[in-house]
């Protein structure tokens, strides 16, 4: 039995690989997703024919809580709140594996071998620490709580106190693993660790840290995998805790900011930075939506850069109505998704998939910053530091070196927003008073509404 | 004679590399889908939950692994669920 267990969870482990490896193209992902599902019925179905498994009152109760809650949740929730969602699941897959190591711990008849205490150990730290830190992610996100950095002094110190307690206290219970007090304050400190390390981040960097947890939980997992002796634990948590972390890579790249700087460099609370230019005010030209529409009327191709300002203002949907309407004119239309587009990686791309954007006109930045030079119009509506040419020629801008799209370089660029404030990173845009810019200041939504009508009449 | 800590070891590094492997090749266009649909896999620790909640104990084991049931299962059916609902938006353009 037991090794029919085994080759059980080989085929899941084969599923998970083989389901991610569907995702590479738009074409077989939602294959690839199934597949992974099966894998972990697979896994779980074996799993149910354990012979150490006795009673089924606590599954069969857990199972059925469990699916309304996450059924529900996943039926519910808005494109624009994905992040949160992902947060709070990353959240209690976090807490699953602490809540595994612990109960395992519980399960000990015999004295614990040095290498399941230290797992043990770091499982619980791994963990907790991805509870607590994604509901503080969800609150940031979901506007329960502030999303500007909260910082106190001697903050990092803290943290390292804290971490050097765990350390004290998992070396204490791997000398002498017999109460479970050592790791009931580990789990207390690393709540309070799980906390401190997300409060000090902001809203813009939310999409870093998203990754980074998902990483986690993944990594906690793997950790648990380790405490049970368990290869298909270890092999998925490995699985994602890789991806967490290409991703986590990728987003850091796109801002132009290392790892470090993310989660320690405090960035997006300080207004003032980029400041210094506020004395001279330069003259922009405000253009309607009548104008927006004679230039696209008669542009061949058009480029549209959408940033978060498009789903704050839930345009999405409009927006797309107005690019069929330029498309029945003969008009090329393209969006151009800059990598940090939205709220976490790939989230604009979801947003404009729901508002039946066709994925073949959906372009990552490297596939279409070429095109910009021989596009008509470049429609930005509701991005600012994705098109800031700063990041180009500015050497001492925080901006600077973080890859843009090249909107600078079509020929007419119309640029739908509220206000000339600057964006998170508080570099002021030259772009907008540009000879060839037109700004068309308001709700992105009230505008895009108001350029389609004009187009249909 | 290898020891089970170090197996482990070969098949979690392996399986890093393996993970760095194939989600390189995932292209940005899908990169939430990626997010949930790994955290979903990330819910495999509902393995260990199970075992924990049925092996018969009564006190706080048992307690733990209901609990944890519930929270590998919300992560597990919450996050399928999600990402097919995602991926089935994702439409090719006519012609």
């Amino acid at each position: 039995m037991e090794n029919i267990t085994y080759i059980a969870y080989l085929i899941s482990a084969v599923c998970f690989i083989l389901g991610l490896k569907k995702l590479s193209s738009a074409k077989t992902a939602r294959q690839g997703n199934i597949l992974s599902g099966i894998g972990m019925l697979i896994a779980i179905a074996v799993t149910l024919l354990d012979k150490q498994i006795i009673d089924f009152t606590f599954i069969i109760a857990g199972i059925v809580v469990g699916s309304a809650i996450g059924a529900i949740a996943a039926k519910k929730v808005k494109m624009t709140d994905m992040p949160q969602m992902v947060a709070v699941f990353n959240g209690f897959g976090g807490g699953a594996s602490t809540l595994v190591a612990l109960a395992e711990f519980y399960r000990f008849t015999t004295t614990p071998e040095v290498n399941v205490s230290i797992t043990l150990v770091l499982s619980l730290l791994i963990g907790t620490v991805t509870f607590t830190g994604s509901f503080i992610a969800f609150a940031k996100l979901q506007g329960l709580m502030k999303s500007a950095p909260v910082v106190f002094k001697m903050q990092q110190f803290v943290n390292i106190l804290l971490f050097l307690a765990i350390v004290v206290l998992g070396v204490l219970f791997v000398i002498q693993p017999s109460s479970g007090l050592e790791l009931i304050l580990v789990i207390a400190i690393s709540a309070v660790l799980g906390l401190l390390l997300v409060i000090p981040i902001g809203g813009a960097d939310m999409p870093v840290v998203i990754a980074l947890l998902n990483s986690y939980s993944g990594l906690a997992a793997a950790m648990t995998g380790f405490v049970l002796n368990n290869y298909i634990l270890i092999i998925s948590g490995a699985l994602v805790g890789a991806s967490g972390i290409i991703l986590s890579n990728l987003m850091c790249i796109a801002m132009n900011r290392s790892l470090i700087n993310v989660l320690f460099g405090k960035v997006g609370f300080d207004a003032s930075a980029g400041g210094g230019e506020k004395g001279e005010r330069k003259q922009v030209t405000r253009y309607t939506p009548d104008d927006a529409v004679m230039m696209l009327e008669n542009a061949g191709s058009v480029i549209i850069v959408p940033g978060y300002g498009l789903a704050v203002a839930q345009a999405q949907h409009v927006l797309q109505e107005m690019a069929s309407l330029l498309e029945k004119n003969g008009t090329e239309v393209h969006y151009a998704i800059h990598p940090v587009a939205g709220r976490m990686p790939g989230h604009m791309n979801v947003l404009l998939a729901e508002a039946n954007v066709p994925y073949d006109k959906l372009m990552e930045m490297d596939a279409i910053n070429e095109d910009f030079q021989n596009t008509d119009v470049a429609l930005v509506i509701g991005a600012n530091d994705v098109i800031n040419p700063a990041a180009r020629t500015k050497k001492d801008s925080v901006l600077y070196g973080m890859p843009i799209l090249n909107v600078d370089q079509a020929r007419t660029v119309i640029i739908v927003k509220r206000s000339l404030n600057p964006g998170f990173a508080g570099e002021d845009n030259e772009l907008f008073y540009g000879d060839k810019t037109m700004m068309v200041f308001g709700d992105a939504k009230k505008i895009v509404t108001d350029i389609a009508n004009l187009l249909k009449g | 004679m290898i020891g089970p800590l170090l197996i482990s070891l070969y098949v979690f590094v392996l399986a890093i590399f393996i993970g760095f492997e194939v989600i390189a090749k995932v292209p940005p266009l899908l990169h939430t889908p990626l997010m949930s649909g790994s955290n979903a896999i990330s819910g495999i620790t509902i393995v260990g939950a199970l075992i924990s909640a049925g092996s018969g104990h009564t006190g706080v084991s048992a307690f733990l692994g209901f609990t944890a049931v519930i929270f590998a299962t919300i992560n597990v059916v919450g996050g399928f669920l999600v990402t097919d609902r995602m991926l089935e938006m994702f439409k090719k353009g006519k012609k």
